[in-house]
């Protein structure tokens, strides 16, 4: 854990950008967020959403994740059970320097955004040497 | 086993408040995770969307990261059965809000069910199933004859 450590401090503290959007009801995406020697990855629960409807934008040390997702039922459906509401995704992550932005890359099926953010070189654990004198 | 009731979700839909999370936040080591701190973990067990015509009950759930080899489903009389099953890939997490694990719920509709008509299909990560109601349960419009004189 301790690479883990070393790119947690670079941590950005929580912003907040003001940026209307249609103000539109939106679900925000539950979320994992894992780390591999090379890479954190964030996974992120999208279903109904169309891989083409998905906007992933990185800018200024902020992740942001966008899908529009047009309703499924005739607007006016007399529900009997409504444990979900159908609509836009939203959700924005800061990310640390250490993550290589530019490398960022998307992957979507069975409703299930992948997201890989590749280390930046400086940000990978390196195995020292250990000679003998 | 969950009977399913008129609940909200976990996750309600809210107003577009632009939120930011912290990646690489304080999700380190043994400290809890914050979803469980805060419960906001999701259930196992998908939230379901049900609605009906004269013809039929339909239902939806959403089943992100399933296949259809993930999923079973049992129609008997009045009564849904989703079982199903999310593996856990079992790595480092700094986060963690997906549920994982097995689920079986029942869903208890309003009518009877025409069981050898029922039809599902996975797309996108949402399960649609339309279950054509049984003939009894459909409503019949009654002739009104005219009683002749």
């Amino acid at each position: 854990m301790t690479n883990a450590t070393a790119v947690e401090k670079q941590a950005g503290r929580e912003i907040a950008r003001q940026e209307p959007m249609r103000g539109a009801p939106f679900n925000r995406p539950v979320v994992d967020i894992l780390e591999t020697a090379d890479e954190l990855r964030v996974v992120a629960d999208m279903p109904g959403a169309k891989a083409e409807d998905i906007d992933v934008e990185s800018e200024n040390g902020v992740l942001t994740i966008h899908a529009e997702v047009a309703p499924r039922q005739p607007e006016g459906t007399d529900y009997l059970l409504r444990e979900y509401g159908v609509g836009d995704f939203h959700r924005a992550f800061r990310v640390s320097e250490k993550v290589d932005a530019a490398r960022i890359s998307a992957e979507y099926s069975e409703g299930v955004l992948v997201l890989h953010l590749p280390k930046a070189e400086g940000a990978k654990a390196r195995k020292i040497e250990v000679r003998t004198s | 086993m969950a009977n399913r009731s008129l609940v909200s979700r976990g996750y309600p839909v809210g107003r577009l408040r632009n939120e930011v999370d912290r990646v690489f936040g304080d999700f380190l080591g043994e400290r809890p995770r914050l979803g469980a701190r805060l419960g906001l973990r999701e259930r196992s067990f998908p939230a379901v969307n049900v609605w009906e015509d004269e013809e039929k009950l339909q239902a939806e759930a959403e089943v992100p990261g399933l296949k259809m080899d993930d999923l079973e489903l049992l129609v008997k009389g009045n009564e849904l059965t989703i079982k199903g099953e999310r593996k856990d890939v079992g790595v480092t997490y700094h986060r963690r809000e997906r549920g994982t694990g097995s689920f079986c719920g029942v869903v208890r509709l309003p009518a009877d069910v025409d069981a050898d008509k029922v039809e599902a299909r996975l797309e996108n990560g949402v399960l649609t199933i339309i279950l054509p109601k049984a003939s009894s349960a459909r409503p019949r419009k009654i002739e009104v004859k005219a009683l002749s004189a």
